[in-house]
């Protein structure tokens, strides 16, 4: 059975004028450890989707499964697109913030959230608070904070996507390597198709209005142990890359 | 090589001109404070204004004098500044509370809305008589007084505050599991500190207000009554002695609770 199986999902937002169908019967599995991408044009639901996953509400019909069951305590770690670190808390704080809401806080699991810290490539900021850390810091320090409750499974809704390049790039091979090394399995939402290649083991390309899979991408296995700004560099990226601009291509003509 | 000297003298230069700017802020505030009270005093001793409505600076000190060392003022002064301490923090605290109520449950916020709405806009201290009788003649009434004025503003203003706070920190929060309750305290509350700390301020001078109505309808101590006395019996010495060291008092507690401010919100 599968790590993580959406069932005919479908969304529906209702608003005083409007029932604006976000998701529509949207059916996929996902294998433990692996890492895959949801990309498409903004309105196309990803992160709808990706909410529901998350637990934070109900789909409209279908349902989501993770190890076979649905319930609200599901083991999940969220990056947003910005850090939302909280300000008034320091960096140490923030990282075992998870830890103490799920009450599993104790001396142990607090030098393991340290850790990761370190691990993440932060040292020596365990007191400061986020305004003195530059985004790319702030970013690793989200991540330290959502691999600290040793989540199942990552939901990244375009965690780089507010970074300059050269710290997304740098930030990709670190989130790569780092959930590679745990045996995490990912989600990523993403518009940017170089990311989801660079990143991922399979693409879901998702069309708009409403939001539905496209096409599936399965990422070559010779780019799938390499580091995303490796990826970048190989000659199957650009092929790749070429055959999903086109999709999408064809998607924007036909809506 | 060459620069370093140079930036180090431009860097000196600022800084010589930062202080000089302080310094003439801070002569013109002593300008200002010796033309008013030197003017009033010149004012009142050639007659230019009724020295029996107007008094002086040295009348009102020399009773200021004269009542300090009695022990009189030192009692009503105190009972005065206890009553707007209290009403000041209960009111505060009161519609922090209420704000927190409406922001857990928006069902009631909705219901309540209007009934704000004509609370915020109706002059509380009308209330006045009633909380008196209701309450008795004495502390209780006054405190009161003192709080009601600013618990629905307050309420008003943090929970405005409450509710915008950015979604996305109560999302994260939710993917660990929170609770209401625990987002409240995690993310809703510390983020609004800076919005209750700033309605300490405006409350600072809503609850002299309340208590000094309290005191003029009881009547019996404090400074509101010594307005009220003074008044009566025609010492408007008395009256603006009541007022000054009224001004010095809310002052005070304004600066306090800047300090407030500066200690809790370390982060910002």
């Amino acid at each position: 059975m599968s790590f993580l199986t959406i069932n005919q999902v479908s969304h529906t937002y209702f608003s005083k004028d409007h029932a604006t169908s976000a998701l529509s019967d949207v059916s996929l599995s996902i294998e433990e450890g692996e890492f895959i991408s949801f990309l498409g044009p903004s309105g196309c639901g990803k992160t709808t989707l990706l909410s529901i996953i998350a637990g934070l509400f109900p789909p409209t019909v279908g349902n989501v499964l993770i190890e076979g069951e649905s319930g609200h305590n599901r083991s999940i770690g969220y990056m947003l697109q910005q850090d939302y670190l909280f300000p008034w808390k320091t960096i140490s704080e923030n990282i075992t913030l998870g830890l103490k809401l799920l009450k599993h806080e104790s001396e142990d699991s607090k030098i393991k959230a340290l850790e990761l810290l370190e691990s993440v490539g932060l040292t020596g900021v365990e007191n400061q608070y986020p305004r003195q850390l530059s985004g790319g810091m702030r970013q690793r320090a989200a991540l330290a904070r959502t691999l600290a409750v040793d989540p199942k499974i990552l939901l990244l809704d375009e965690p780089f996507s507010a970074l300059d390049y050269q710290t997304k790039l740098r930030l990709e091979d670190l989130v790569s390597i780092t959930l590679k090394s745990f045996g995490k399995t990912a989600v990523l939402v993403t518009h940017d198709i170089g990311e989801s290649i660079a990143m991922s083991d399979k693409i879901f390309l998702f069309a708009s209005h409403p939001g539905r899979i496209h096409k599936t991408f399965d990422v070559p296995e010779e780019l799938r142990s390499l580091t995303p700004f490796e990826v970048r560099n190989h000659h199957a990226y650009n092929a790749l890359f070429q055959t999903i601009w086109k999709e999408l291509e064809n998607l924007e003509d036909h809506a | 090589m060459k620069t370093t000297p140079d930036i180090h003298v431009l860097h000196n230069q600022y800084k010589a001109d930062l202080k000089s700017e302080k310094r003439r802020v801070r002569v013109y505030q002593l300008l200002i404070f010796i033309v008013f009270f030197g003017g009033w005093e010149i004012a009142s001793r050639l007659e230019w204004v009724d020295p029996l409505i107007f008094s002086s600076p040295s009348k009102i000190w020399n009773l200021f004098t004269v009542k300090l060392l009695d022990g009189t003022l030192l009692n009503h002064a105190s009972v005065t500044l206890f009553e707007t301490v209290l009403g000041f923090i209960l009111g505060t605290l009161l519609g922090t509370l209420l704000a927190a109520i409406l922001w857990w449950s928006p069902f009631l916020s909705k219901v309540l809305d209007p009934y704000l709405v004509i609370l915020n806009a109706m002059p509380k201290v009308a209330l006045g008589p009633i909380l008196i009788v209701a309450l008795g003649p004495g502390f209780t009434s006054i405190i009161s007084m003192g709080a009601i004025i600013s618990v629905i503003i307050t309420t008003i203003v943090v929970y405005t505050s409450f509710r915008e706070v950015d979604p996305n920190y109560l999302k994260v929060l939710q993917t660990f599991g929170a609770t209401r309750f625990q987002s409240f305290k995690e993310a809703i509350l510390p983020a609004s500190f800076p919005t209750i700390i700033s309605t300490l301020k405006v409350n600072v001078g809503l609850s002299w207000v309340g208590v000094i109505v309290g005191e003029f309808l009881v009547s019996s101590r404090g400074l509101g009554y010594l307005i009220i006395y003074g008044f009566q019996v025609f010492n408007f010495t008395l009256v603006l002695m009541s007022l000054m060291i009224i001004a010095v008092c809310a002052t005070i507690m304004y600066q306090l609770v800047a300090w407030l401010e500066r200690k809790l919100i370390k982060h910002g």
